[in-house]
Protein backbone atom coordinates (compact mmCIF):
# COMPACT_ATOMS: atom_id res chain seq x y z
CA UNK A 1 0.00 0.00 0.00
CA UNK A 2 2.59 2.69 1.13
CA UNK A 3 6.73 1.92 0.75
CA UNK A 4 7.58 0.19 3.84
CA UNK A 5 10.56 2.26 4.60
CA UNK A 6 8.70 5.51 4.37
CA UNK A 7 5.90 4.28 6.25
CA UNK A 8 8.25 3.57 9.17
CA UNK A 9 9.71 6.79 9.14
CA UNK A 10 6.26 8.40 9.70
CA UNK A 11 3.86 8.89 12.72
CA UNK A 12 2.41 5.78 13.50
CA UNK A 13 1.43 5.66 17.10
CA UNK A 14 2.16 8.54 18.34
CA UNK A 15 3.92 6.92 21.38
CA UNK A 16 0.27 5.28 22.22
CA UNK A 17 -0.10 1.45 21.87
CA UNK A 18 -3.35 0.95 19.90
CA UNK A 19 -4.75 -1.55 21.64
CA UNK A 20 -3.37 -1.75 25.78
CA UNK A 21 -4.76 -5.82 26.00
CA UNK A 22 -4.73 -8.15 23.55
CA UNK A 23 -8.90 -8.13 24.49
CA UNK A 24 -9.88 -5.14 23.20
CA UNK A 25 -8.03 -5.92 19.83
CA UNK A 26 -10.55 -8.92 19.80
CA UNK A 27 -13.66 -7.08 20.47
CA UNK A 28 -12.92 -4.16 18.01
CA UNK A 29 -12.18 -6.50 15.76
CA UNK A 30 -15.58 -8.83 15.91
CA UNK A 31 -17.18 -5.54 15.87
CA UNK A 32 -15.74 -4.90 12.74
CA UNK A 33 -15.94 -7.90 10.81
CA UNK A 34 -19.37 -8.82 11.81
CA UNK A 35 -20.65 -5.39 10.36
CA UNK A 36 -18.38 -5.82 6.83
CA UNK A 37 -20.05 -9.32 7.12
CA UNK A 38 -24.13 -7.65 6.79
CA UNK A 39 -24.69 -8.48 10.13
CA UNK A 40 -25.75 -4.63 11.19
CA UNK A 41 -25.90 -1.08 9.87
CA UNK A 42 -22.68 0.80 11.68
CA UNK A 43 -24.66 3.34 13.28
CA UNK A 44 -26.82 0.49 15.20
CA UNK A 45 -23.73 -0.38 16.55
CA UNK A 46 -23.01 3.40 17.58
CA UNK A 47 -26.26 3.94 19.22
CA UNK A 48 -25.63 0.75 21.35
CA UNK A 49 -21.74 2.92 21.79
CA UNK A 50 -22.88 5.85 23.24
CA UNK A 51 -25.57 4.04 25.14
CA UNK A 52 -22.66 1.91 26.93
CA UNK A 53 -19.92 5.17 27.17
CA UNK A 54 -22.96 7.30 28.90
CA UNK A 55 -21.59 5.35 31.78
CA UNK A 56 -18.46 7.19 31.86
CA UNK A 57 -16.87 5.11 34.93
CA UNK A 58 -16.34 2.15 32.33
CA UNK A 59 -13.14 2.01 30.11
CA UNK A 60 -13.61 2.90 26.39
CA UNK A 61 -13.25 -0.78 24.93
CA UNK A 62 -15.27 -2.52 28.11
CA UNK A 63 -18.26 -0.51 26.81
CA UNK A 64 -17.36 -1.33 23.03
CA UNK A 65 -17.48 -5.23 24.00
CA UNK A 66 -20.92 -3.86 25.80
CA UNK A 67 -22.42 -2.96 22.64
CA UNK A 68 -21.39 -5.44 20.44
CA UNK A 69 -23.00 -7.92 23.03
CA UNK A 70 -26.52 -6.64 23.44
CA UNK A 71 -26.56 -5.66 19.61
CA UNK A 72 -25.82 -9.68 18.74
CA UNK A 73 -27.97 -10.75 21.52
CA UNK A 74 -30.78 -8.23 20.44
CA UNK A 75 -30.07 -9.59 16.28
CA UNK A 76 -30.94 -13.11 18.27
CA UNK A 77 -27.39 -14.05 16.80
CA UNK A 78 -26.16 -15.57 20.40
CA UNK A 79 -28.33 -16.11 22.74
CA UNK A 80 -28.29 -14.73 26.71
CA UNK A 81 -28.05 -18.23 28.29
CA UNK A 82 -25.30 -19.49 26.24
CA UNK A 83 -23.16 -16.65 26.37
CA UNK A 84 -23.37 -16.53 30.25
CA UNK A 85 -22.47 -20.81 30.59
CA UNK A 86 -19.54 -19.90 28.10
CA UNK A 87 -18.47 -16.89 30.09
CA UNK A 88 -18.56 -19.28 33.16
CA UNK A 89 -16.74 -21.63 30.89
CA UNK A 90 -13.40 -19.65 30.65
CA UNK A 91 -13.54 -17.67 34.37
CA UNK A 92 -13.51 -21.21 35.67
CA UNK A 93 -10.36 -22.39 32.79
CA UNK A 94 -12.77 -24.99 31.66
CA UNK A 95 -11.90 -23.93 28.44
CA UNK A 96 -8.71 -22.86 26.76
CA UNK A 97 -8.71 -19.05 25.56
CA UNK A 98 -8.32 -18.52 21.45
CA UNK A 99 -6.66 -16.08 21.61
CA UNK B 1 -3.99 -18.02 16.14
CA UNK B 2 -0.40 -19.99 15.17
CA UNK B 3 0.50 -16.18 13.99
CA UNK B 4 -0.75 -14.79 17.28
CA UNK B 5 1.21 -17.21 19.30
CA UNK B 6 4.53 -16.85 17.75
CA UNK B 7 4.52 -13.43 18.01
CA UNK B 8 3.88 -13.66 21.63
CA UNK B 9 6.83 -15.99 22.33
CA UNK B 10 8.93 -13.68 20.97
CA UNK B 11 8.34 -10.61 23.77
CA UNK B 12 6.89 -12.42 26.92
CA UNK B 13 10.43 -13.75 27.95
CA UNK B 14 9.22 -13.65 31.75
CA UNK B 15 6.03 -15.44 30.79
CA UNK B 16 5.64 -18.83 32.05
CA UNK B 17 6.14 -21.55 29.08
CA UNK B 18 2.62 -22.92 29.94
CA UNK B 19 1.39 -22.92 26.51
CA UNK B 20 -1.86 -21.81 25.94
CA UNK B 21 -2.75 -21.86 29.57
CA UNK B 22 -3.60 -18.90 31.53
CA UNK B 23 -2.14 -19.34 35.02
CA UNK B 24 -4.86 -17.22 36.69
CA UNK B 25 -8.58 -17.14 35.60
CA UNK B 26 -9.56 -14.37 32.98
CA UNK B 27 -10.54 -10.91 34.20
CA UNK B 28 -14.60 -10.60 33.70
CA UNK B 29 -14.03 -8.77 30.56
CA UNK B 30 -11.41 -10.57 29.52
CA UNK B 31 -13.71 -13.71 29.66
CA UNK B 32 -16.78 -11.87 27.87
CA UNK B 33 -14.32 -11.15 24.93
CA UNK B 34 -13.53 -14.61 25.04
CA UNK B 35 -16.67 -16.22 25.22
CA UNK B 36 -18.12 -13.73 22.51
CA UNK B 37 -15.51 -14.45 20.54
CA UNK B 38 -15.53 -18.03 21.01
CA UNK B 39 -19.31 -18.70 20.43
CA UNK B 40 -19.26 -16.63 16.63
CA UNK B 41 -16.54 -18.95 15.66
CA UNK B 42 -18.68 -21.58 16.72
CA UNK B 43 -21.61 -20.53 14.84
CA UNK B 44 -19.29 -19.75 11.75
CA UNK B 45 -20.37 -16.11 11.76
CA UNK B 46 -16.48 -15.21 12.07
CA UNK B 47 -13.01 -16.66 11.98
CA UNK B 48 -10.22 -16.13 14.09
CA UNK B 49 -8.24 -14.99 11.43
CA UNK B 50 -10.27 -12.46 9.60
CA UNK B 51 -10.38 -10.58 13.52
CA UNK B 52 -6.46 -11.40 13.37
CA UNK B 53 -6.40 -9.29 9.98
CA UNK B 54 -8.00 -6.63 11.32
CA UNK B 55 -6.20 -6.26 14.36
CA UNK B 56 -2.91 -6.29 12.52
CA UNK B 57 -3.48 -3.76 9.89
CA UNK B 58 -4.80 -0.91 12.69
CA UNK B 59 -1.88 -2.28 14.68
CA UNK B 60 0.69 -1.80 12.05
CA UNK B 61 -0.63 -0.41 8.56
CA UNK B 62 -3.46 1.99 9.22
CA UNK B 63 -2.26 4.83 11.14
CA UNK B 64 -1.83 8.87 11.10
CA UNK B 65 1.15 8.03 8.48
CA UNK B 66 -1.28 7.69 5.93
CA UNK B 67 -2.82 11.34 6.86
CA UNK B 68 0.29 12.72 6.87
CA UNK B 69 0.62 11.76 2.99
CA UNK B 70 -2.56 13.60 2.32
CA UNK B 71 -1.38 16.57 4.24
CA UNK B 72 2.11 16.18 2.39
CA UNK B 73 0.57 15.72 -0.87
CA UNK B 74 -1.85 19.14 -0.71
CA UNK B 75 0.78 20.87 0.82
CA UNK B 76 2.68 20.60 -2.12
CA UNK B 77 -0.32 20.41 -5.49
CA UNK B 78 -2.59 23.24 -5.04
CA UNK B 79 -4.76 21.44 -7.43
CA UNK B 80 -4.81 18.21 -5.35
CA UNK B 81 -5.52 20.29 -2.04
CA UNK B 82 -8.68 22.15 -4.01
CA UNK B 83 -10.16 18.05 -4.56
CA UNK B 84 -9.29 17.16 -1.56
CA UNK B 85 -11.21 19.68 0.20
CA UNK B 86 -14.08 19.60 -2.10
CA UNK B 87 -14.18 15.31 -1.73
CA UNK B 88 -11.62 13.79 0.39
CA UNK B 89 -12.64 10.43 -0.20
CA UNK B 90 -11.80 9.92 -3.88
CA UNK B 91 -8.95 12.15 -3.11
CA UNK B 92 -7.33 10.09 -0.63
CA UNK B 93 -8.14 6.81 -3.01
CA UNK B 94 -6.27 8.59 -5.94
CA UNK B 95 -2.84 7.96 -3.66
CA UNK B 96 -3.88 4.77 -3.58
CA UNK B 97 -4.84 5.16 0.41
CA UNK B 98 -7.43 4.75 2.75
CA UNK B 99 -9.57 2.07 1.56
CA UNK B 100 -13.53 1.87 1.13
CA UNK B 101 -14.19 3.68 4.85
CA UNK B 102 -12.81 6.77 3.45
CA UNK B 103 -15.49 7.56 1.76
CA UNK B 104 -17.23 9.50 4.86
CA UNK B 105 -14.12 12.21 5.15
CA UNK B 106 -14.14 15.55 4.66
CA UNK B 107 -11.21 17.26 5.63
CA UNK B 108 -11.09 21.16 6.74
CA UNK B 109 -8.11 23.36 6.35
CA UNK B 110 -6.55 25.43 8.93
CA UNK B 111 -6.00 29.22 7.85
CA UNK B 112 -4.15 32.02 9.37
CA UNK B 113 -7.94 33.18 10.97
CA UNK B 114 -9.15 29.62 11.16
CA UNK B 115 -7.95 27.10 13.32
CA UNK B 116 -9.85 24.10 13.20
CA UNK B 117 -10.49 21.40 16.03
CA UNK B 118 -12.23 17.64 15.85
CA UNK B 119 -14.12 15.59 18.36
CA UNK B 120 -17.06 13.06 18.80
CA UNK B 121 -19.22 14.67 21.42
CA UNK B 122 -21.36 11.31 21.70
CA UNK B 123 -18.65 8.68 21.45
CA UNK B 124 -15.58 7.98 19.54
CA UNK B 125 -16.17 8.75 15.91
CA UNK B 126 -13.06 9.76 14.09
CA UNK B 127 -11.56 9.01 10.77
CA UNK B 128 -10.10 5.73 11.01
CA UNK B 129 -9.00 5.19 7.04
CA UNK B 130 -6.37 8.09 7.42
CA UNK B 131 -5.28 8.31 10.97
CA UNK B 132 -5.94 4.60 12.86
CA UNK B 133 -7.50 4.28 16.03
CA UNK B 134 -8.24 7.41 18.31
CA UNK B 135 -5.79 7.76 21.27
CA UNK B 136 -7.10 7.26 24.51
CA UNK B 137 -7.67 11.01 25.42
CA UNK B 138 -10.12 11.76 22.14
CA UNK B 139 -12.17 8.76 23.97
CA UNK B 140 -12.36 10.58 27.12
CA UNK B 141 -15.42 12.09 28.44
CA UNK B 142 -13.58 15.05 29.77
CA UNK B 143 -12.35 15.84 26.34
CA UNK B 144 -15.35 14.96 24.35
CA UNK B 145 -16.95 17.46 26.68
CA UNK B 146 -14.89 20.08 27.27
CA UNK B 147 -13.83 20.34 22.98
CA UNK B 148 -16.90 21.95 22.49
CA UNK B 149 -17.81 24.12 25.68
CA UNK B 150 -13.59 25.54 26.13
CA UNK B 151 -11.43 24.79 23.10
CA UNK B 152 -9.36 27.96 23.87
CA UNK B 153 -8.61 26.21 27.31
CA UNK B 154 -8.21 22.51 25.99
CA UNK B 155 -5.96 23.70 22.89
CA UNK B 156 -4.22 25.73 25.64
CA UNK B 157 -3.63 21.65 28.00
CA UNK B 158 -2.23 20.77 24.71
CA UNK B 159 0.86 23.06 24.53
CA UNK B 160 -1.13 25.25 21.69
CA UNK B 161 -1.83 29.09 22.11
CA UNK B 162 -3.46 30.93 19.33
CA UNK B 163 -3.92 34.26 19.22
CA UNK B 164 -7.24 36.09 19.53
CA UNK B 165 -7.80 37.13 16.47
CA UNK B 166 -7.68 33.43 15.28
CA UNK B 167 -11.37 31.83 15.28
CA UNK B 168 -11.70 28.25 16.26
CA UNK B 169 -13.86 25.97 14.56
CA UNK B 170 -14.89 23.12 16.27
CA UNK B 171 -16.37 19.74 14.48
CA UNK B 172 -18.58 17.15 15.81
CA UNK B 173 -17.68 14.31 14.21
CA UNK B 174 -20.15 11.20 13.36
CA UNK B 175 -20.46 8.02 11.94
CA UNK B 176 -21.75 9.61 8.44
CA UNK B 177 -19.32 12.59 8.82
CA UNK B 178 -15.31 12.22 9.93
CA UNK B 179 -13.39 15.18 9.80
CA UNK B 180 -9.68 15.21 9.90
CA UNK B 181 -8.04 19.05 9.61
CA UNK B 182 -5.65 19.64 7.17
CA UNK B 183 -2.75 21.90 8.97
CA UNK B 184 -1.05 24.86 7.72
CA UNK B 185 2.39 24.04 6.43
CA UNK B 186 5.17 25.21 8.15
CA UNK B 187 7.43 28.11 6.97
CA UNK B 188 10.65 27.14 6.40
CA UNK B 189 9.82 24.00 4.13
CA UNK B 190 10.14 25.45 0.57
CA UNK B 191 11.70 22.94 -1.55
CA UNK B 192 11.10 19.92 1.00
CA UNK B 193 9.84 16.66 -0.71
CA UNK B 194 6.88 14.98 -0.04
CA UNK B 195 8.46 12.56 2.54
CA UNK B 196 10.35 15.61 4.26
CA UNK B 197 7.04 16.92 4.86
CA UNK B 198 5.24 14.24 5.94
CA UNK B 199 7.47 13.50 8.74
CA UNK B 200 6.59 16.73 9.98
CA UNK B 201 2.56 15.56 10.24
CA UNK B 202 1.80 14.21 13.92
CA UNK B 203 -1.36 12.67 14.62
CA UNK B 204 -2.16 15.35 16.95
CA UNK B 205 -2.14 18.45 14.26
CA UNK B 206 -4.26 16.85 11.92
CA UNK B 207 -6.93 16.23 15.17
CA UNK B 208 -6.53 19.95 15.72
CA UNK B 209 -4.82 19.78 18.82
CA UNK B 210 -1.66 20.92 17.64
CA UNK B 211 0.78 22.35 14.98
CA UNK B 212 3.19 20.36 12.71
CA UNK B 213 6.09 20.24 13.80
CA UNK B 214 8.72 22.92 12.93
CA UNK B 215 11.69 22.32 10.74
CA UNK B 216 13.70 22.87 13.39
CA UNK B 217 12.31 20.45 15.68
CA UNK B 218 12.22 17.74 13.43
CA UNK B 219 15.75 17.66 12.61
CA UNK B 220 16.81 17.77 16.52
Amino acid sequence: MIDRAVADSLPRKNGELVFEAPWEGRAFGMAVVMHDRGAYHWDDFRDRLIDHISNASTPYYESWLGALESLLLAHGMIEPEELDARVDEFKQLRRDPVF
Amino acid sequence: MSDQHTHDHGHDHDHDHDHGHHPEPPSDVEARALALESLLREKGLISGEEIDRIVSAYEHDIGPMIGARVVARAWTDPEYRRRLLAEAGPAVAELGLGGPSATNLTVIANTPEVHNLVVCTLCSCYPWAVLGLPPSWYKSPAYRSRAVREPRAVLHEFGLELPDSVRVNVWDSSSDLRYMVLPERPVGTEGWSEDELAALVTRDCMIGVARPQTPAAARS
